[in-house]
């Protein structure tokens, strides 16, 4: 029972990851129906700003909360201002092309990011100190939980009910909603689709750093190349959700994480991630529009 | 009209001015900070700021130009089949300038090995393994408009199909071609069934992760396929048993992939304007109306996968006599990108823009190596720039055109 | 007179929302019927749901092609409809844009040919034969249709009124002997209306192919039908010749109203 719950806490926390990465994929394709590919970079490119910003607060004498803070404000602000240039340069101008035009701009865009890092950092695993504190008061109620994985449960939780009050009531967020229905019908309602693409992007952006500060924390290294893997995998949890669908890509990104905890845990660590496109296989299979979305009615 | 130019002067000015101070933001903490946690310093690149700032102005300007200019050369596309072409899409089309290029390359292609280095000898066949696989994959996504994003795992199940097959059996390289060729179209084939359903990005993302299972499963699965570390000792293509050194090796290898390569142009141009082809074409247009045409979607499917395959699996072979090694880190996502990259930049549905695209995207970044660890890095911006400024690719498709005398009045 | 496509108690229900509501229809041979009906009545919804792009959720098709017998073809694949004789075009245009004209209509050859990828590459006199035969014939089809100057022309640069001829053309092609038309001139003006008149009579005339289509252009359809019928939520309203249609209150009522006189 206490591996069960082990392997539980581990598959959340994992989860909770794919799902701040996952959302930017899935907001972006509800949007402008494109994969792109350039997001698993963003999330890099966040953990590498915190990990920078924290390394000189820590030698000009800082610790604990506050270089945590600044560091995730910093890799927030970084991350979003990255994602809303790689739209602006590198798909805005491809809206009108076909399909293949900006997917293939956006693996040019993942290819350059990933080696713009390497070339002005470098290509080692870099150390990634704990910015996380410790929680001593879980070990007094429940053991099976660490302060990591607590706080990146939690804090994720916390985003996703923000993003969801914020994509529900705000005027942004009904914006936002208006453009992924119908996007020519929400120009013509006055909505300024150029800017919902923009914010789309920098909110998408501005989570997956939350992630990258969060999993590189967690596993306490980082290096150019992180964002390819974590990418494709937050991408697979926002297909198997449901493209497109905020819940979706959430559940999506729960229940990758639990069956690669869970499959890892009781069958096998060498097939780690074939379980997760497995999984994406049997269920696209199953019901191709993953779990929570919904069939679009195609009208002849 | 001089204070007209003059204000657009410096709008333009004021707008270089932006994007040269947003860049310099941007790239602030990874360009200029560098932390070394050993030994506990910081590194302060200012320099890079300002080489930053100073190229992103000039940037300004040219972009500025060119985005003014690349969408006027979109417009133009649009009435191809007619209309002014570009100068490559001229040498393509006009027999009269095709018959000498063609003859120019033949020459070409013909003392190739034999004025040049084993190195490049050896990058040239690499380039032209690249051709037939672009081929291969622009069957299934640029003539069936099936984006498929795992093509490596065809490469790959002809590599290992030969490595194998040579590891147990001590099969060949002439009779591990065509079974090489034979497990990739099967593969295709049992891929294509249970995706059939999923459309467009759907079955992108299904076949990324079906070329990510079957390398994780290379590199897992130890008894079978030896792991990361591969299976080596792979021999060489044989001629009649001929013992051949290193240079004649190479120069063998690379004279077996140009006639390769002319048999995948030749099929491939024949399949082009076939029934088939034509069945292949309808259902990248309009699926619904394809159908409604009397095609059978399902059919049409799974023979693109399988026809599309067959092309890997051959080059697959070849990967795997050329280097006499494979493992599963040959077989990355990344190959599979490259590959669609050729299709897409050399302009989906041009065997010509194809080659040329096969071309340029594996010998520039090996000429590029001048450039060290900024080839990648000028890879991927070359990419998006073609995209941005020609995003039908080099040389767009040319439909067959077909005469008719008009006799009766 | 045996009807050539018969629907019985066809439904189709999208969720909550009934776009076909137990509709019966007789098409005869050699005629020219009509299906009228205000927008969103569900006159398409019919079309998708005989040329097997929905599945009704209740009720049959029936086909009796000339030489065959009466089959069922209800809910089977959509090229499998064409295959047996059903051809149509849409309402909204969907030629293959980036074949050229000519191609298009040898697209419709493609399920009364057989040649295979084998063919395609040996090029072997039947296959060469073949091909032949389908140039010729798609390209006769398009001099029939009007359309010949065009043939080298990408689809896609084809003025509109011709690329609805086109489609007509390559629907022709499949060798129908139903062909069904979605609102054949929406977008038309005057004299394009006129020449696509003469063409759906030397459709049924001289082609001797049914015609079934959907039309908003009442001097058309009443000009041209021999049969009507009105549809109006989902419902069968009348059936008749177009003089009785005019003369019937409900669809006066329905839907004709002021526009009858016109
Ligand atoms: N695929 C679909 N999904 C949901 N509703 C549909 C679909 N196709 C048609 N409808 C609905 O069915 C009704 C009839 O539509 P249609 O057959 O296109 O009308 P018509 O062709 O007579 O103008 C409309 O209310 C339309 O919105
Ligand atoms: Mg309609």
């Amino acid at each position: 029972m206490d591996y069960f719950l082990e392997l539980l806490i581990g598959g959340l926390t994992r989860g909770s990851i794919y799902a701040l990465i996952a959302l930017g994929y899935t907001m972006v394709y509800g949007i402008i129906e494109l994969i792109n590919f350039a997001h698993g970079e963003i999330y890099m490119i966040g953990a590498f700003t915190a990990l920078i910003v924290a390394g000189v607060l820590a030698m000009s004498g800082m610790s604990g909360l506050s270089v945590l803070i600044l560091a995730s404000v910093v890799a927030v602000i970084y991350s979003a201002a990255y994602g809303f240039t790689v739209e602006k340069v590198a798909y805005k101008p491809l809206r009108h092309a076909s399909r293949l035009s900006p997917l293939i701009s956006a693996i040019g865009m993942s290819i350059f990011l990933q080696n713009y890092v390497l070339v002005a950092q470098t290509s080692d695993f870099l150390p990634f100190p704990n910015l996380l504190p410790d929680l001593p008061f879980l070990a007094n109620y429940v053991g099976f939980i660490g302060s990591t994985e607590f706080i990146i449960i939690g804090t994720t939780a916390v985003i996703m009910v923000l993003l969801t009050l914020l994509i529900k009531f705000t005027r942004m967020g009904k914006a936002m909603r208006a453009t992924a229905q119908d996007r020519n019908m929400a120009m013509l309602v006055g909505v300024n689709v150029n800017r919902v693409i923009s914010n789309t992007f920098i909110i998408g952006s501005a989570l997956a750093a939350i992630g990258g500060v969060l999993i590189a924390s967690h596993v306490g290294r980082i290096n150019f190349y992180i964002g390819f893997l974590a990418g494709i995998k937050a991408f697979t949890a926002a297909v198997l959700g449901g493209i497109g669908s905020i819940p979706g890509a959430v559940l999506g990104a729960l229940v990758l994480g639990c069956t690669e905890s869970f499959a890892t845990g009781y069958v096998s660590s060498d097939y780690e991630d074939v379980f997760a496109f497995v999984l994406l296989i049997v269920i696209l299979i199953i019901k191709p529009s993953g779990l929570l979305g919904h069939k679009p009615t195609q009208k002849v | 009209m001089s204070t007209l130019n003059y204000t657009k002067y410096m709008e333009g000015m004021k707008q270089a001015v932006v994007v040269s101070l947003w860049f310099m933001f941007l790239t602030f903490p990874i360009m200029v900070i560098r932390v070394n946690t050993i030994e506990n310093i910081i590194e302060w690149r200012w320099m890079n700021m300002l080489y930053i700032g100073a190229g992103s102005f000039i940037l300004s300007f040219v972009w500025r130009k060119m985005s003014g200019r690349g969408i006027s050369a979109r417009k133009e596309s649009i009435g191809a089949q007619g209309g002014r072409k570009f100068y490559l899409q001229r040498l393509v089309s006009e027999k009269r300038l095709s018959l000498p290029a063609l003859g120019i390359v033949a020459v070409i292609a013909l003392f190739f090995p034999f004025v040049s280095s084993i190195y490049q000898t050896n990058i040239m066949t690499t380039a032209l393994m690249y051709v037939v696989l672009g081929l291969g994959l622009n069957i299934v996504v640029g003539q069936a408009g099936l984006l498929n994003l795992g093509y490596v795992a065809f490469y790959a199940a002809g590599a290992y199909t030969y490595a194998l097959l040579y590891h147990h059996f001590g099969v060949g390289f002439w009779l591990a071609l065509p079974l090489g060729a034979l497990a990739a179209t099967v593969l295709g084939v049992l891929l294509a069934l249970p995706v059939l359903r999923l459309q467009g990005d759907y079955l992108a993302i299904v076949t990324l992760g079906f070329g990510e299972i079957t390398r994780l499963v290379l590199e897992n699965w130890n008894e079978f396929s030896y792991g990361p570390s591969g299976i080596s000792g792979i021999p060489r293509p044989g001629l009649f048993g001929m013992e051949m050194d290193m240079h004649e090796a190479t120069v063998y290898l690379y004279f077996l992939m140009i006639l390769l390569c002319i048999i995948t142009i030749f099929v491939v141009n024949r399949l082009q304007d076939s029934r088939i082809g034509r069945a292949l074409l309808a259902l990248r247009e309009d699926e619904i109306a394809c159908q409604a045409m009397g095609i059978n979607k399902t059919m049409v499917k799974l023979t693109a996968f399988a026809l599309g395959s067959t092309w890997a699996g051959l080059v697959g072979v070849i990967f795997a006599a050329k280097t006499t090694f494979v493992n599963p880190a040959s077989f990355t996502f990344l190959e599979s990108a490259m590959i669609l990259s050729i299709v897409v930049l050399g302009g989906t549905g041009s065997i010509i823009g194809i080659i040329i695209g096969a071309l340029l995207l594996i010998l520039l970044p090996e000429y590029l190596r001048a450039f060290g660890d900024y080839r990648m890095l000028l890879f991927g911006i070359i990419m998006v720039i073609m995209m941005i400024f020609r995003p039908q690719g080099i040389v767009t498709g040319v439909r067959k055109t077909y005469e008719f005398h008009t006799e009766e009045k | 007179m045996n009807p050539i496509l018969e629907a019985k108690n066809l439904s189709m229900n999208f969720g909550g929302l009934k776009a076909l509501d137990r509709v019966d229809i007789d098409v005869l041979p050699g005629q020219i019927t009509a299906l009228i009906g205000p927008n969103g009545a569900g006159k398409t919804t019919f079309f998708n749901c005989i040329t097997g792009i929905y599945s009704p959720t209740g009720g049959d098709i029936f086909i009796t092609p000339s030489g065959g017998g009466r089959k069922k073809i209800t809910g089977i694949n959509i090229h499998k409809v064409t295959e047996n004789g059903v051809a149509r075009t849409f309402q909204n245009i969907r030629i293959f844009p980036d074949m050229t004209v000519l191609e298009n209509v040898m697209i419709g050859r493609h399920c009364r040919t057989e040649a295979g990828v084998l063919g395609a590459i040996l090029r072997d006199k039947g296959t060469m034969t073949e091909e032949k035969a389908i140039v010729a014939r798609s390209y006769e089809i398009l001099k029939k249709i009007g359309i010949t100057e065009h043939v080298n022309l990408l689809a896609r640069n084809l003025p509109y009124g011709a690329q609805r001829r086109l489609e007509i053309a390559r629907a022709l092609a499949t060798d129908p002997f139903l062909l069904l038309l979605d609102e054949p001139a929406a977008g038309m003006n005057p004299q394009e209306t006129r020449d696509l008149e003469a063409l759906i009579i030397s459709i049924r005339d001289e082609w001797e192919i049914s015609v079934f289509l959907i039309e908003h252009d009442m001097r058309l359809v009443m000009g041209l039908s021999d049969s009507v019928y009105v549809m109006d939520y989902g419902e069968m309203l009348a059936r008749g010749t177009p003089q009785e249609i005019r003369q019937n209150p409900e669809v006066i009522k329905a839907y004709l109203g002021e526009d009858v006189s016109a």
